[in-house]
């Protein structure tokens, strides 16, 4: 029996962050799989990360295709069940328009692409994917996106706001930068923590979320298996 | 049948295209008090009559072609002659 959880990370036709998702997942001690976009079952994963990038080329609205591919009906299968789900910048976008994540991503503020590093506040630490955090903890992760700027739906619960941005740099409403469902085992962040898991890139502070992630999903792998 | 398909952003989502697009025909002269950024879908849908057409392309709208929490859109059949 092994104590790395298993990690599952989706390549859709588009997506560009997979490779540095599995490579960071690994790095924290993951054992991080591959699911291509054409399978449909999800239940030997302990948990699941969609990455960034710009699946089927961002077409219509961006995650809107997405949303079709028997990757994402196994996700929400997977989601249904309790698993752990964490949507990553064009990620997030899929969970949104898939209904797994209340709100869209629309075009920045300032029409522009940003790709900066981003200061930001943990307002939960109570969930999988933030247990490692203190509330209030600022963490420094870098977005990269040109459709980032968070509507959420009139009747979002307060709660479901996991992080904010200090300094918004695209416009989001009430500076949203992640958002989890009611249930608390999917989240959706438009920065990212794969780019942030070594102090030589800048940061180390994305290590925070999937660490966190990477305990709850060995929790889990343990919990099935007794 | 052809059907048009108007997706425009909803009153009170921020339209930063638009905005650009009302600066930029400010700019040329032209006083333009709003102007809001939408897009267009032209279908060929096969259905037995306009009414028929105008609800399978409300159905693609409400499941795909417009998000309801940030857009709304409008169906145009095109009359047969």
């Amino acid at each position: 029996m092994s104590s790395s959880p298993r990690v599952g990370v989706v390549t859709y036709p588009g997506s560009q962050d997979d490779r540095d998702a599995l490579w960071a997942l690994i790095a924290l001690g993951a054992e991080a799989v591959t699911v291509w976009h054409e399978e449909s079952d999800l239940s030997d994963l302990d948990a699941v990360v969609l990455p960034g990038g710009f699946s089927y080329g961002d077409h219509l609205r961006c995650g809107a295709i997405a949303r079709f591919s028997p990757a994402t009906g196994a996700v929400r299968e997977f989601a249904a069940a309790g698993g752990y789900v964490l949507g990553i910048c064009n990620g997030f976008q899929i969970l949104c328009e898939a209904g797994l994540l209340p709100g869209a991503l629309l075009r920045n503020e300032s029409l522009r692409f940003v790709c900066r590093d981003v200061p930001l506040r943990v307002e939960r630490s109570d969930l999988p994917f933030t247990s490692r955090c203190i509330p209030g903890q600022r963490l420094v992760i870098p977005v990269k996106h040109g459709d980032g700027r968070y509507v959420p739906p009139p009747d979002l619960d307060p709660a479901q706001i996991v992080l904010r941005y200090l300094d918004n740099p695209n416009g989001s409403v009430d500076a949203i930068a992640g958002v989890c469902n009611e249930a608390g085992n999917v989240m959706g962040l438009m920065p990212h923590p794969e780019h942030a898991v070594d102090p030589l890139l800048g940061s180390d502070h994305g290590a925070f979320i999937l660490a966190s992630l990477i305990d709850a999903a060995r929790d889990r792998s343990f919990a099935t298996i007794s | 049948m052809r059907a048009t398909v108007l997706v425009r952003p909803k009153p009170g989502i921020l339209d930063p295209q638009g905005e650009a697009v009302g600066s930029a025909l400010g700019h040329l002269g032209f006083a333009v008090k709003d102007a809001r950024v939408g897009k267009v879908i032209d279908l060929d849908v096969e259905a037995a009559d306009p009414t028929e057409a105008k609800a399978k392309v409300e159905k693609m709208c409400e499941q795909l072609l417009a998000n309801p929490l940030i857009e709304s859109y409008e169906v145009e059949i095109e009359q047969q002659s």
